[in-house]
């Protein structure tokens, strides 16, 4: 491993920087803002008071900690390590999401602001931020392009019940992208009172280290529970990457671990050499949303459409941490298509009686190929982050079946 | 003396003009705005992901890159520009990705090699300068950055630490081309900011009419006006230079004569 640091757990410095990743890139309106949320983040931090909150909030409202579950019958069918799960789509919501957005918001209201935006792709971080803002009174408006607003009809319904105002953004591809820049126009004209809850482990710093804070609730149950259980720690940890913060969640606590293997899996779409979302895969660091790390673009700088099967999945970068975890080699990265992650999707289900969300589908695909490889006595823990009661449309479509 | 500081050194107020590069006959749509009295040219680099701007520059960035417009294309029009007008001073505007894609060494030759006099980069913090700044500095190409409602007595030496050209004072908290800010607000900010600097100090975002351009010229080193430039050449295609020229002196005269 080459400029391999003491610790991994130590990032970012300072100034934000995860090596050569990270940093604040926003107009300037935004830097004041930027800087206090930093100064504000450190301080609750060191409170004990806030901890107990955002505890006590996951354990009676979002139903931590989620079970960790030994899958046996697809552990048998793929015949070689044994496979967990941490059950993150048990969660309230349905997925892992709603870990960050009740952090973020008890942030919103240290800080004294009393109205919450957020950005949304397929919608889950959107019902999550709606659902936080109903349970603590705060106005709120989601972001979403318009052409997930149409594909997503049931999440922009779910938003609506929770009396989230849903604002269609048709700039664009009208897509996830684009739903981050005119969440950062409306944050930049109304910086005074507004919050913007970043669904996603990127963004200018603090965000990157806030989010993966609040995250890493995943990885401490589980490596306290897989100790409880089986005495020991995983030999390889799985997780699907759109921005990663499922996947920081998970990996972070165990990235001083030195026997623990990680693998991030990202979205190969239709295929790394056609329309894709693999940041890592496929792309080159540079510039977009307020930090440096791995982007899709071409050979101008231009940012490109990002393609996934996976709404949760389908964004042109990835977070700055996960950009810095694969240049000191720390973490692997792979990707797997829109089609393995569908015949993933069906194994689950037919296996466990799980239907998975699209997302956690490609981390399952991935284990399909690594499993095999691995002996019997081996571990495999992966992070089932989402339920798909939202995709079954999608796979449908798909499938070729007529709802 | 630098074409910038010439331009900000006449005797009146200078008006900065900002258009898209690639978005309808740039070089002249460019000629139009000098010929209507535009003491200085701000081009703008179309980038996919403008999330500073507004509706109007939004959508002239998109026509220009379904033009097909390259970065080449954006320097080509900047050297074209030179060669025409070899006095006017012409700042190159945009975001840091296209800027830094090739390397910040790469990009600062090229605005020399171009003629390009300064650069603002609108989603580089000054604490992300060592992307950018040095390499521009050491180019002699000037940095203008961008101070705000929300930079305090504070911030602002961070911002002013590495600037050069002039400040780019943003008169509303919010993105290009929508509501105008009150001029008692701008004459606080531009005379709290003048203490700390002696650079010249552009004021813009939301300037349209000549009216208002004339509003803050009495109390600014210059005006930026942008979308309703842009505006004009989404309606009118082929046919803006006419219009522009026309828009342009018409803000040039209350701009020159505000404070007469």
């Amino acid at each position: 491993m080459e400029n391999s640091p003491n610790s991994f757990r130590t990032q970012p410095d300072e100034r934000g920087h995860f090596g050569q990743f990270g940093g604040r890139y926003v107009a300037e309106t935004l830097m004041p803002l930027i800087l206090d949320l930093e100064k504000e983040y450190r301080a609750a931090k060191a409170d004990p008071s806030f901890k107990e909150e955002f505890d006590d909030l996951l354990e009676h409202y979002v139903g931590r900690p989620s079970p960790l579950y030994f899958a046996p019958r697809l552990t048998e069918e793929l015949g070689g390590a044994q496979i967990w799960f941490k059950r993150d789509e048990l969660n309230h919501t349905g997925a892992h999401k709603i870990n960050n957005c009740i952090g973020q918001i008890l942030l919103a209201m240290r800080m004294g602001k009393t109205r919450i935006i957020a950005e949304t792709g397929a919608g889950q971080h959107g019902v999550a931020t709606a659902t936080v803002c109903a349970r603590f009174g705060l106005p709120c408006t989601i972001f979403m392009g318009a052409t997930d607003v149409a594909r997503q009809q049931p999440n922009v319904f779910r938003m609506k019940l929770l009396g989230a105002e849903v604002v269609p953004v048709t700039s664009g591809a009208a897509t996830l992208k684009d739903a981050m820049n005119e969440a950062l126009r409306d944050w930049v004209a109304n910086v005074h009172d507004t919050f913007y809850i970043i669904g996603t482990a990127a963004g200018p710093h603090p965000y990157p280290e806030l989010v993966r804070d609040f995250q890493s609730v995943i990885g401490k149950e589980a490596r306290e529970q897989m100790l409880a259980r089986t005495g020991r720690l995983p030999d390889l940890l799985v997780a699907a990457i759109g921005g990663g913060s499922n996947a920081i969640g998970l990996f972070h606590p165990f990235l001083d671990d030195p026997d623990v293997g990680m693998l991030g899996v990202e979205a190969a779409g239709h295929g790394l050499d056609k329309q894709h979302a693999a940041s890592l895969a496929g792309g080159f660091p540079g510039i977009l949303h307020g930090n440096k790390t791995y982007l899709l673009q071409d050979e101008d700088g231009q940012i490109t459409e990002a393609h996934s099967i996976s709404a949760g999945l389908d964004y042109p970068g990835i977070g700055p941490e996960h950009a810095w975890l694969k240049e000191t080699g720390r973490v692997e990265y792979t990707a797997v298509t829109d089609d393995e992650a569908l015949d993933a999707f069906q194994l689950l289900c037919r296996t466990e009686g799980i239907i998975p969300a699209l997302e956690p589908s490609h981390a399952i695909a991935a284990i399909v190929k690594r499993a095999k490889e691995m002996p019997q006595d081996s571990v495999i823990l992966a992070n089932l982050c989402g339920r798909g009661d939202k995709d079954i449309f999608t796979v449908a479509e798909a499938l070729g079946v007529e709802m | 003396m630098t074409r910038l500081a010439s331009a900000f050194a006449k005797p009146h107020p200078a008006l900065v003009c900002f258009i898209t590069a690639g978005d309808g006959d740039t070089a002249a749509n460019l000629d139009a705005l000098v010929a209507g009295g535009a003491d200085v040219i701000e081009l703008g680099m179309p980038f996919t992901d403008p999330m500073a701007d507004g509706p109007a520059i939004q959508a002239a960035n998109l026509r220009s890159l379904g033009g097909g417009t390259k970065t080449a294309d954006v320097l080509r029009i900047a050297t074209d520009f030179r060669a025409r007008h070899p006095d006017v001073p012409l700042v190159l505007m945009g975001y840091a990705n296209p800027m830094v894609r090739r390397g910040p060494e790469w990009f600062a030759e090229a605005c020399t090699r171009a003629g390009v006099d300064a650069v603002i980069c609108v989603d580089l913090a000054p604490e992300e300068d060592p992307d950018l700044g040095p390499a521009l500095r050491e180019a002699g190409i000037s940095l203008v950055r961008l101070a705000t409602p929300t930079t305090d007595a504070s911030r602002l030496p961070t911002v002013l630490e590495g600037s050069s050209g002039f400040l780019y004072y943003v008169a509303v908290a919010g993105i290009t081309g929508k509501q105008q800010a009150a001029i008692e607000s701008i004459e606080s900010n531009v005379s709290r900011i003048k203490r700390s600097t002696d650079l010249p100090i552009a004021v813009g975002f939301g300037v349209r009419t000549p009216e208002q351009a004339a509003e803050i010229a009495r109390v600014a080193d210059g005006v930026v006006v942008g979308s309703a430039l842009v505006e004009i050449i989404a309606e009118h295609g082929a046919n803006a230079p006419a219009k522009l020229r026309e828009l342009s002196a018409a803000l040039a005269a209350a701009v020159h004569e505000a404070r007469n």
